[in-house]
């Protein structure tokens, strides 16, 4: 920022219009890239994007992708992710990436017109109440009455957008407020309010207590997640550290995948309801947990009473709400992830060698025993791709590039967690909390355009890439090369799996009738389509995928009736995993319980 | 046993949670910004948490502070996660349960007073039986005619609930009560 100096010292005191002051404000937060489509109430901010070249707008064609493209942004940068809608119907648009960036803990700043002050209450054209609407799905949300509070307002949104635990903020400008002229303010003049300073380091005393338990531990585990991603780089440089250190056997929750390298042997699969056999027993056998920076979400307890029995459980987290809300952990710690393993490794090296550490070998040989169980085995057929085949080939395929990968929700979301290794944070975007189907794509392209000579691969479902398809149109006017690679079963492979599960096999409206033709559905966005349903093709089609320099809709025809396995049914406990050699029709009918039957 | 919430229904089923509920009143310092109410309250109502009595209004203008007094029945699990969720909301500066305050200091509970305003119709000889009650319970005629009194009672919310229920058959017309407004005991302050 230090060639902006200049021209950042001009702006501070100076009077301009409220569109004005906001380009202004992005430009001083450093924002290169913004995701939106313009409308009647933001037109004056959109005249202002035309008038300058520091922020690159990025036309999508729905305003849900512009969120998630906002997103992908954000999680593979590390940065804000911005988006620019209109009012009324670019607002509810926006709420379910605002949703989605809040269950997942991801920096989004959401800037929305708004009919003028004067004409708001009236039920005007595309007035609708915004900051009621949004309210409980953002970190927080202002509506700017007055010009001269907006530049501060915006500083304000960005600053606690990504502090603490990052999330969602809405930015409500009513069209009068950007015509008028006030006096912007420039970041470094704000002072932080004082109802809002998260905590970042973590208290002695728990952290000398968690060193202790861990040093002490026969049968350690690490369960991280997401929260160490967040954190940054130099919270996942300590988080290996801290492996190394005490040959801790580490897991993860999907939101966490690449904070640790899957090709390590410390590694021990994700955890969770379709995590793997080793690592959903190490949870339930251990004797202490670290967890850190994940929340206990209930797709990884399984069954509450039956969680970690005999488990001492510390438990690191930037949000003191997380602590103990679903279960009781003996030992929290709250702050900032880098903050605390720091401390920790710290202390670490102080007590550990001079206390006698227990012997491992009988932790590790367990586990390995575990590990020897394959619960990812499936049985491959020459006739037709299995679709648990077709990510491993695109993981060998593609892993010397460096790919970053997005997914859409449903069974090709947990094959690509399961059976893509990644080892580096940051390469991995996919909708955790909220399971939004469309997310992928446009996420996808969100990525592409942070990173333009990367290779990003979005793998979808035939039911949820027709979500968000129409961003082919995006892709293709910003030269953005998305391979979207779609496990086509004809089916949403996972409401299916569940209504085999659940519902005695009644496939009540999950059979996808009617699908496009996606090869020649690309070609008439202008992109490349490619389709392959035989084995033997697969490897050359993929290869021809990712030497293609434009976007690409891969149509991977895999069998339709496979089911995703290993799965912790609905109110089992973690030691209670169906397996797929086992999953016959009578175990896959008795499998969850009349209690089960209630949850999602 | 890690968890203290085993629900046999739905893993989100906090309320499955067998141990006793508690009142606890809840002191919340806030910006006094618009919407700040809006947000405290649909915390309440979006997580599925009771409210029992809430008062609000600004106490430091020029600070602009406000101050909220929620009185809430859960039980000590979810009173911890009350607290918590307020704290995240931005606005917020400091939540404060009165009555964990009070067992730190060695007290008994918060103080916690109440003012209702308390119609009665009466007429004839019946006016002297409703002011005598009203005197015992130290309630001040505010407004009166021949045939009504308006009442300003001040007091717990126990008191004014028997002084209810005494009017009631007395020709009681219309209550208006304020919500609870409480603070702990002792020089220490919040």
């Amino acid at each position: 920022m230090k060639h902006d100096h200049k021209t950042e010292e001009a702006a501070d005191r100076r009077k301009m219009s409220g569109a004005e002051i906001v380009v202004q404000a992005l430009t001083d937060q450093g924002v290169k890239h913004i995701f939106g489509y313009p409308g009647g109430s933001i037109l004056p901010i959109f005249d202002e994007i035309y008038q300058q070249d520091k922020v690159r707008h990025i036309l999508v064609r729905h305003e849900q992708a512009a969120g998630h493209a906002a997103e992908g942004y954000a999680r593979t940068t590390g940065k804000v992710g911005v988006m620019l809608v209109t009012s009324g119907p670019g607002v509810t648009n926006a709420v379910t990436p605002l949703q989605d960036a809040l269950l997942d803990s991801v920096p989004l700043v959401c800037v929305s017109g708004q009919v003028s002050t004067t004409l708001i209450g009236s039920d005007a054209f595309q007035e609708a109440d915004t900051v009621s609407i949004t309210r409980p799905c953002t970190k927080h949300n202002w509506l700017v009455k007055d010009v001269n509070d907006l530049s501060r307002i915006i500083h304000e949104a960005f600053y606690i957008a990504r502090s603490g635990r990052p999330g969602p903020v809405l930015v409500d400008i009513p069209k009068n407020v950007q015509f008028a002229y006030g006096i912007y303010t420039e970041p470094k003049s704000i002072t932080p309010r004082m109802s809002y300073q998260p905590q970042l380091d973590g208290e002695t005393q728990a952290i000398n207590c968690a060193v202790n338990l861990l040093c002490a531990a026969r049968k350690p585990v690490i369960y991280s997640g997401g929260g160490v991603i967040n954190s940054g780089a130099d919270a996942v440089h300590l988080l290996r550290e801290l492996v190394n250190i005490g040959n801790f056997p580490i897991t993860s929750t999907l939101m966490g995948l690449g904070a640790y390298p899957a090709s390590k042997e410390n590694w021990l699969g994700m955890l969770g309801m379709h995590g793997t056999y080793e690592a959903n027993m190490a949870m339930h056998d251990c004797d202490v947990m670290l967890a850190v920076g994940a929340r206990f979400d209930d797709r990884i307890t399984g069954r509450l009473d039956a969680f970690s029995p005999d488990a001492k459980i510390i438990h690191i987290d930037i949000d003191p709400s997380s602590i103990n809300k679903n279960v009781h952990v003996d030992v929290p710690i709250v702050g900032d992830v880098a903050h605390i393993l720091k401390d920790m490794i710290a202390r670490f090296r102080i007590i550990c060698p001079n206390i006698k550490q227990p012997d491992r070998n009988v932790w590790w040989r367990q586990i390995n025993t575990w590990r020897a169980r394959r619960s990812l085995a499936y049985r491959n057929n020459a006739d037709v791709i299995m679709p648990q085949y077709a990510i491993e080939r695109l993981y060998a395929l593609t892993k010397d590039h460096k790919p970053y990968l997005t997914t859409e929700v449903g069974q090709h979301q947990m094959w690509t967690a399961q059976y893509f290794g990644f080892d580096e944070p940051n390469h991995w975007m996919t909708s955790g909390g909220l399971g939004t189907m469309g997310y992928g794509f446009p996420a996808a392209i969100g990525v592409q355009i942070a990173r333009p000579d990367d290779l990003v691969v979005c793998v979808a479902g035939d039911a949820s890439i027709q979500m968000n398809i129409q961003e082919l149109s995006t892709a293709i006017q910003y030269d953005v090369p998305v391979k979207i690679f779609i496990l086509n079963n004809h089916y949403m492979g996972m409401v299916r799996q569940w209504q085999q599960l659940l519902h005695g096999n009644r496939l009540s409206h999950s059979y996808m009738e009617a699908l496009p033709d996606f090869v020649r559905l690309a070609e008439a966005y202008g992109a490349v389509g490619i389709r392959c349903s035989k084995p033997e093709e697969l490897d050359d089609k993929i290869r021809q995928m990712i030497v293609c320099d434009g976007p690409v809709l891969f149509d991977c025809c895999v069998v339709s009736l496979e089911n995703c396995f290993p799965m912790i049914p609905s109110g089992r406990a973690h030691n209670e995993m169906l397996l797929s050699d086992e999953a016959t029709n009578e175990m896959m009918a008795d499998a969850i319980n009349v209690q089960g039957r209630l949850l999602v | 046993m890690n968890t203290k919430n085993s629900g046999l229904d739905s893993a989100y089923l906090i309320e499955s949670d067998n141990n006793p509920t508690e009142i606890h009143t809840l002191s919340v310092l806030v910006d006094n910004e618009p919407g700040v109410l809006a947000r405290v309250i649909g915390l309440f109502s979006g997580r599925g948490y009771n409210i029992e009595s809430l008062t609000v209004s600004e106490t430091e203008a020029e600070q602009h502070l406000s101050r909220i007094t929620i009185v809430t029945c859960s039980t000590p699990h979810i009173i911890t996660q009350i607290r918590h969720q307020l704290k995240r909301i931005v606005p917020v500066h400091e939540v404060i349960d009165l009555h964990m305050y009070a067992r730190e200091l060695k007290q008994d509970v918060p103080i916690e007073r109440e003012l209702a305003l308390v119609k009665v119709i009466a007429e004839g000889a019946l006016r002297i039986e409703v002011l005598h009650m009203a005197e015992a319970f130290h309630a001040r005629v505010v407004d009166a005619t021949i045939n009504h009194f308006v009442f300003e009672i001040t007091g717990k919310s126990s008191k004014l609930k028997k002084f209810i229920a005494v009017m009631r058959p007395l020709g009681l017309a219309e209550i208006c009560r304020t919500g609870v407004a409480a603070m702990n005991r002792g020089a220490n302050e919040i």
